[in-house]
């Protein structure tokens, strides 16, 4: 009957399934997490992963060598100088580069798209913003000053590295204004069009996005560099790590982007498949929220730094995954400290506890988001604080929920990651050692104000950093921020996040910059 | 209640309880239980069912003594080391022994099933006896809150409900026991109907008992039986709905030793240690199926008018 | 006389149909009210939600002008009514799309899924529960009602991920997560959404076949549940039936025994099996949630997943009202077959 015609059926299709044909020679078949991106427009991505795809369908006017990062040169700029009062800095641009459209790169599109990050004010903005820049100002502040030269002049003479890192962040993407104004609605700059389609000269554009599901990007043949050897690059959401491993195993895919450590070990025996690790800018670090009673204490506060069983968690949950890291800055940045003074020692955080009169302990909370590794390390810190008599609860939360909470300034402790938001060390000094106003009705949510820390000395000393020209002071500057910041903040960092990337052995060439914005797919070769 | 006569001895009993023609409404009372008993005696499957029941019981009663380590104990060197002497199931990912989680983790398994019974059942049948005794526009409006509630699809709404709520366990058991009541709402509800056209409710009625006597004295323990068939029914798919959302996350949060929340750790695990995911899955399984052993049992022996 | 009873049954059904509209329109209501107030009580400012984390004071100000948060509840309410009527489900924050959009574009895959899913289920299911009631006692009706108590206590999304290990990962007979591997992805225009109907459509045949290979696991899995809820169903409807004193009369009449049971009693199973099918249909649409996420099935399960995850309650709350709606449908469906076609409802 019907059910034994059925039963053919799927039984001829599992014959006819067992062999797996391999990935096209031209295309490169990656799985990834997909989930955390929201928009496309490089006016408005700030996500990881977002952040990544627009490194490869949008140039910045600069960017930096993703070996060292120190060094910086021009991509849509051919040249560029800085006026003696350090305020103007003047930009010439490529004659001869296009867009994926067609259309001339000229000076018109550098100040469109620098002017309509200003403008829409997304999430980014201030990348630009804190530089002067408002929607008032900015038709004198970034001028055309010839087809192919732009002028921009900032409020104050900030170092210069500062400044130009901060154009190599994804808001410093050139956009294709004659394409985004065809789009535009509402006069939004062709924001809505732009959040699901590009509109750049990089080497690649995009063919299609589902949200959460896959991805699609097709070489730009336009590129004025170098032709990209892969026509296609086509990123899965797979968002679990057995089932990333699996794939690549198979040979489903080329490329898997989220390899945990416990998988990385069956990986590595496997001849057909090469492990690739980099350290990323991002850092794992515990807030304690000095509204807390106990928090409060110095004393408290030194004694958790010695509760956290650094090698412990680097060596098991972590393994590969990421390096023990102790200072705000992250290695690789300019200044930063690579000293670790903590490591798991009870007797002296019982010690600490002993001169805080705690010698019997405390209890207190953890906010931490129900993911992979937060979760793993909370328990494991909940672990070791115990050893001390210190009684933490830990609550789980969705990301978005924790974070409400976080910057109610309502949590006791907050188990975080930090990513740095362009390669200049302010960055991290700004939120880490500066608050302005620790009311709460301050302006100014960097993370000392989430934690209530009142800081007043060190946030002159972070201002005045920022605006040091002379990079030797400036490094020792950052440095005795740092060092001072081990002795008395009420931040633990712990470690600093490695990417893995695993692949096919026959698959080439990828680098793997500092941070997400510097992955570059046109080096791909199979 | 229990008359003063004397007890029947032992041999007398059998014929006593099994009397065609009881002389007291205690002796039909407890005839009609051993006879049920006996029914359910000879249904091997849900003797089955319950035997594994109470022996959850006892598990989770003596957890502390039976569990050889602390379940929320992380060892870190120790961490997805197989089956051994030492750890009979395994560990996992943080070195916590999967067997001590799994009998700990029947606590939370009874926890949420109890406390689903518990307000479910009750909120179930008040509202369902009310409503079909009073009638008229009550029924009408108390109808129409349960049809809402049950348009709803239960696991989405369960998932909405916690999406709101937040994670966690008492959550979880919020978002399933505000779905599972209008099930039982109905079932009482039809009973009630036909019980209310009854003889003997009339004659109650015409003794001068008011609708509070008669629905809390008469009626809601003739619908306990069909609504206890459908509770223990229902508790299999509880604890089901309850992994599901521990295995979404949304259910109870990590340490607690969760089954379905540990499937779901043991997830990232499938490939290369097969026991983290295997056997908290088998102990949803086993469970759930006690409880469906039980009830296709309880329905045959309380409730033989349902075929199904 | 003829003519009153005419107009009566006219007027009856005319009461009935009125009656169940205001039904309709209060549980509809009612479902608003709910996903309303759900969206309401969560513990994440909405805001934020929009804005992202790094956001200035002045766009969180802006945003939150706009989402009308400033407003009385019961204002709230109603525009909320109101964008819900005009099919305007707010915008995803997970995928900055209107979630309708969303919704229209996944749940195509959900479909797809239930369908073969139902298929699976009527053709194994209803067969088992005839034969189960025809021989009841014998070794096959014990088989039947083992499997689906099994069935009934296997968490689904155990039973998705030891299949994917058994079948994709050890024996390598299945192909792994996804609708179709990874490459074919996006190869085929979505015409009408449904992977299969479009690869005919556009006549890829290779690519039907992968997607085909792809559906079998996950509609396998959710055609188990179907199975064993229906063959039960069927049991009963069945042995009810074959009780009746017109089986015994056709049987006396010498009518042969395949008819009695297919033919007689089957066809009078007929209206109740459907409404028995759609409410299978209908809760293998919920049982998707799970069995998406296992199988990364991109369709309206995952979606909500996914949205849940990241606490998107315009998704989750668009998502949940879609699925009440068309649960609401189903169950309109069945009221509507045995009000109007059953003879023995009049």
């Amino acid at each position: 009957m019907k059910k034994t015609v059925w039963i053919a059926l799927v039984l001829s299709l599992l014959a006819a399934n067992t062999l797996f044909a391999a990935t096209p020679g031209d295309t490169l078949v990656m799985a990834s997490k997909l989930d955390d991106i929201i928009t496309l427009d490089p006016a408005e991505i700030f996500e990881f992963t977002g952040a990544e795809l627009a490194a490869n369908m949008y140039d910045r006017l600069i960017g930096y060598d993703v070996e060292d990062a120190g060094k910086i040169f021009g991509v849509v700029a051919e040249s560029w100088d800085i006026s003696k009062d350090g305020r103007t800095y003047s930009f010439k641009i490529w004659d001869g580069m296009k867009f994926a459209s067609g259309n001339k790169l000229t000076a018109d599109d550098v100040v469109f798209s620098l002017q309509r990050v200003i403008k829409l004010n997304k999430s980014p903005a201030f990348l630009l913003t804190q530089f002067g820049f408002t929607p008032a100002n900015m038709d004198e502040r970034i001028v055309k000053t010839g087809d192919y030269t732009v002028k921009l002049v900032i409020d104050k003479p900030y170092a210069p590295a500062f400044f130009l890192y901060c154009l190599t962040a994804t808001p410093g993407s050139i956009v294709d204004r004659q394409e985004a104004l065809k789009h535009a609605e509402n006069g939004d700059a062709g924001h809505g069009w732009l959040k699901t389609h590009s509109a750049g000269s990089g080497p690649f554009a995009l063919t299609i996005w589902k949200p959460s599901e896959i991805l699609i990007l097709a070489a730009n043949a336009q590129y004025h560099s170098k032709k990209p050897a892969m026509k296609r690059i086509i990123v899965r959401h797979v968002p679990e790590s057995a089932t990333q491993r699996i794939l690549l195993e198979k040979g489903d895919i080329d490329m898997a982007r989220n390899i945990q450590p416990d998988d990385l070990k069956g990986l590595s025996e496997n001849p057909s498949i090469r492990i690739r690790k980099k350290v990323k800018g991002a850092l794992y670090y515990l807030g304690l929220n000095q509204k807390n009673r106990y928090l409060k204490i110095p004393q408290v506060r030194q004694a958790l730094k010695y509760l956290i069983d650094y090698a412990g968690m680097e060596s098991t949950i972590l393994s590969g995954k990421a390096v023990v890291h102790q200072a705000f800055l992250p290695g690789g940045f300019l200044g930063a400290l690579a000293e670790t003074p903590f490591s798991l020692d009870v007797e002296k955080a019982k010690g600490l506890l002993k001169e805080a009169g705690l010698e019997n302990g405390f209890s207190v909370t953890m906010d931490v988001r129900n993911t992979e590794p937060s979760i793993s390390m909370a328990v494991a810190i909940q672990a070791s604080f115990a050893l001390a008599g210190v009684k933490l609860e830990i609550i789980p939360g969705e990301g978005k929920q924790v974070l409400t909470k976080y910057r109610d300034r309502a949590h006791d402790i907050f188990i975080g990651r930090w990513g740095p938001d362009y390669m200049d060390p302010h960055t991290n000094a700004d939120t880490f050692a500066r608050n302005p106003d620790n009311s709460d009705a301050g302006q100014s949510k960097t993370m000392a104000w989430r934690n209530a820390w009142d800081i007043p000395g060190m946030t002159r000393k972070a201002d005045a950093a920022v605006l040091e020209k002379d990079p030797a002071t400036r490094v020792r500057m950052y440095l005795e921020m740092q060092r001072e910041h081990q002795k008395s903040a009420p931040f633990i960092f712990m470690f600093q996040e490695i990417e893995i990337l695993a692949e096919r052995a026959n698959v080439n060439g990828f680098p793997l910059g500092p941070s997400f914005d510097s992955n570059f797919y046109r080096f791909i070769t199979k | 209640m229990i008359p003063e006569r004397a007890r029947p001895n032992k041999s007398a009993l059998k014929s006593w309880l099994l009397s065609d023609a009881p002389a007291s409404a205690f002796q039909a009372r407890a005839g009609r239980i051993y006879s049920g008993c006996l029914d359910f005696s000879k249904n091997r499957s849900a003797v089955l069912g319950l035997s594994i029941i109470l022996f959850l019981i006892l598990i989770a009663i003596l957890a502390p003594r039976i569990a050889p380590c602390d379940p929320l104990l992380t060892d870190l060197k120790n961490r997805l080391q197989p089956i051994s002497p030492k750890h009979f199931f395994g560990t996992d990912e943080l070195g916590r022994d999967i067997f001590s989680r799994i009998v700990f983790g029947s606590r939370l398994t009874l926890y949420v099933v109890g406390l689903v019974a518990v307000i479910a059942a009750p909120a179930g049948i008040v509202i369902g006896t009310i409503s079909g005794y009073l009638g008229g526009a009550i029924d009408t409006l108390l109808m129409r809150i349960t049809d809402i509630f049950l348009a709803f699809p239960k696991l989405i709404l369960a998932l909405a409900l916690v999406a709101a709520l937040g994670p966690g366990i008492e959550n979880a058991v919020i978002a399933i026991a505000v779905t599972s009541w209008p099930a039982y709402a109905r079932i009482a509800r039809a009973e009630t109907l036909t019980l209310r056209s009854c003889d003997f409710i009339h004659a109650i009625r015409l003794q001068g008992a008011g609708p509070f006597r008669i629905i809390t004295g008469h009626i809601m323990p003739l619908c306990l039986s069909s609504l206890i068939v459908r509770v223990t029914l229902d508790m299999a798919g509880v604890i089901l709905t309850a992994a599901g959302l521990g295995f979404l996350g949304l259910g109870a949060q990590p340490p607690s030793p969760e089954w379905g929340a540990m499937t779901s750790g043991g997830r990232a695990y499938i490939l290369d240690y097969w026991w983290v995911i295997t056997l908290p899955g088998s102990a949803i399984f086993v469970v759930s199926l006690a409880f469906n052993l039980l009830g296709d049992g309880l329905r045959e022996v309380l409730d033989p008018r349902k075929g199904y | 006389m003829e003519d009153i009873i005419h107009h009566r049954r006219i007027y009856r059904t005319l009461n009935r149909a009125v009656g169940m509209a205001a039904m309709v329109g209060a549980t509809c209501l009612g479902l608003l009210l709910a996903t309303f107030l759900i969206g309401r009580i969560v513990p994440i400012d909405p805001v934020l939600a929009v804005v992202g984390d790094k956001a200035s004071a002045e766009v969180y100000q802006r945003v939150r002008l706009e989402l009308g948060l400033h407003l009385p509840l019961w204002r709230q309410f109603f525009i909320y009514v109101k964008a819900i009527l005009s099919g305007d489900f707010g915008v995803s924050v997970l995928t900055a799309r209107p979630v309708i959009e969303d919704i229209a574009r996944v749940f195509p895959a959900t479909v797809e899924l239930a369908v073969i899913a139902t298929l699976i289920g009527v053709f194994s299911g209803i067969p088992l529960g005839i034969f189960s009631a025809v021989r009841q006692g014998s070794l096959l009706d014990h088989l039947a009602r083992i499997m689906g108590l099994i069935g009934y206590s296997l968490p689904i999304f155990w039973l998705g991920l030891m299949g994917l290990m058994v079948f994709y990962a050890r024996l390598n007979l299945l192909p792994g997560p996804g609708r179709v591997d990874v490459f074919y992805e996006n190869m085929v225009d979505p015409v009408t959404g449904f992977l299969l109907i479009d690869c005919i459509l556009a006549g890829e045949w290779g690519i039907f076949r992968n997607a085909l290979s792809h559906i079998i696991l996950p509609a396998s899995l959710l055609g188990y549940y179907s199975m064993a809820y229906l063959s039960r169903m069927t049991r009963s409807l069945m042995i009810a039936q074959l009780g009746q004193e017109y089986i015994l009369t056709a049987r006396v009449k010498g009518i042969a025994e395949w008819r009695v049971i297919w033919g007689h009693a089957l066809d009078n199973c007929r209206i109740p099996l459907i409404t028995v099918i759609a409410m299978s249909f209908g809760s293998l649409l919920e049982g998707s949630v799970l069995t998406e996420t296992v199988f990364s099935w991109p369709g309206l399960g995952q979606y909500l997943t996914n949205s849940l995850l990241n606490a998107d309650m315009n998704a989750v709350l668009g998502g949940t009202l879609v699925v009440g709606a068309i649960f609401l449908g189903i169950n309109l469906f069945s009221d509507f077959l045995y009000e109007f076609l059953d003879p023995r409802a009049r």
